[in-house]
């Protein structure tokens, strides 16, 4: 349980962790919070050649409202989110899940794009940003480009960022007025991986749900103005394209389960919310 | 900064309970580690190693955190403190360990350098908790012995016995 050895490059500036990543790509990983990656580490499912500390970079923090997203920085951690008080104002489905996010003690130093770089597939940070259709921002030394979150996330705890980028920040649709959000998480005790996790968003067009803890990565899907039992219907195809497995903590049957009760619930709640 | 390198010991600086030090550490040395075998301070405890349990739970810079999801190199030039910065003074206890002493709240001990951290935190950044809200912040410990029953009222009482001496002050 101690970590096999690797190099640790503490980045003053963004040229500095972009050249480190240019020149050893694959072998280097960015630490940030360190909340998933040391555990890793230490269990050596991680085994870089360098980490290169990005928490001293100086402008990577900040969370930044624009026109119609929350741009939140690179080191921007957990806590700070959850205790901005704009947050529930400006996107309500954040206020909802971040609570849900291992324990404050893990939150105080876990940051907000961590959690989407790590992308476990029961994690609430890339299902709320697949649910609200948000962004990925990645830097390397060649430029920068954003991608959307659907395409970010693209396998078990894989994303399509290449080895020389780093997730410079991530951008959270705003709330638009009459848009209903609602969120539900099953897990064994609170702070535990979800075995199911459910975000719903409702406006004048109809209904999306994401779902988190059954695919490889967290998956949304419209269901439009669906309602009663033609939205149970649908909801139950939904949960048998997830294609859920049997795992240690519940079986495909029970996540399936789940999915159909959980989804319809966080649906009906998230359309109840919608004033 | 120059690259520490895997194969070499490298200074860490930072300031522990008020006073600074250092002693030097291999990037890869968790700050767990650090503490206890360069520093030896041995009050934070080591239980699961993987951020789970709770037990190695310290301040750093403000907020609670686990000693073990971190490496010491990070904790270079931070501001830390761990269960032997609780005392006031030597031979006489926090507002909150003498709660803990007077509820038993621990029987073996294990855990409660963690959630002693998390608690004194907390306390300072709320003075009126609720026990849902004490119980959900308790969440991200592990006590096998106490059935965090005794922990909870600790907490609550040691609240009420801040605000007291707020009052009076």
């Amino acid at each position: 349980m101690k970590p096999a050895r690797f190099d640790y490059v503490r980045a003053e500036t963004l040229a500095e962790a972009h050249a480190v990543l240019a020149s050893e790509g694959g072998d280097a990983i960015v630490i940030a919070g360190g909340q998933s990656l040391v555990p890793l580490l230490s269990m050596r499912m991680a085994r870089p050649g360098v980490l290169v500390d990005i928490m001293h970079v100086a402008d990577l923090g900040g969370i930044v409202i624009k026109d119609d997203a929350i741009r939140v920085g690179a080191t921007v951690r957990q806590a700070q989110l959850l205790a901005w008080p704009e947050l529930a104002a400006h996107q309500p489905l954040l206020a909802l899940a971040l609570p849900f996010i291992g324990h404050a003690q893990t939150r105080a130093r876990g940051t907000v794009c961590g959690s989407a770089a790590l992308a476990d597939p029961s994690a609430e940070i890339p299902l709320a940003l697949v649910a609200l259709g948000g962004e990925i921002e990645l830097s390397a030394a060649a430029g920068k480009r954003q991608l959307a979150a659907k395409e970010f996330f693209n396998g078990l705890m894989s994303t399509s960022r290449n080895d020389d980028e780093l997730i410079e920040a991530v951008h959270f649709p705003r709330t638009r007025p009459g848009d209903g959000y609602a969120f539900i998480e099953f897990a064994r005790r609170h702070g535990d991986f979800a075995i199911v996790a459910c975000a719903a968003m409702a406006d004048a067009q109809g209904v999306r749900l994401a779902v988190g803890g059954v695919a490889d990565f967290p998956t949304a899907r419209d269901f439009g103005p669906l309602d009663g039992a033609a939205l149970d219907e649908a909801i139950e195809d939904f949960a048998f394209d997830l294609e859920a497995r049997d795992d240690l903590h519940a079986n495909a049957a029970y996540r399936r389960e789940l999915v159909r009760q959980l989804g319809r619930k966080t649906i009906d709640e998230a359309r109840r919310c919608r004033v | 900064m120059p690259r520490l390198t895997a194969d070499r010991h490298h200074r860490v600086r930072f300031t522990l309970n008020g006073r600074p030090v250092e002693g030097d550490a291999e990037p890869r040395m968790l700050l767990t580690d650090f503490l206890r075998h360069v520093l030896g301070q041995t009050g934070t405890h080591v239980g699961c190693e993987h951020g789970v349990c709770g037990a190695c739970t310290v301040e750093i810079d403000g907020a609670p955190a686990r000693a073990c999801l971190m490496l010491a190199v990070q904790a270079d030039g931070m501001t830390l403190r761990t269960v032997e910065g609780l005392a006031p003074e030597p031979g006489r206890l926090s507002v909150l360990q003498d709660a803990f002493r007077r509820h038993h709240a621990l029987q073996c001990g294990f855990c409660t350098p963690g959630i002693l951290m998390s608690l004194d935190i907390y306390l300072r950044g709320h003075a009126s908790p609720t026990e849902a809200e004490v119980r959900d912040f308790l969440s991200g410990h592990l006590c096998r012995c106490t059935g965090y029953v005794p922990v909870v009222a600790a907490a609550l009482d040691a609240a009420a016995k801040l605000r007291e001496a707020a009052g009076d002050a």
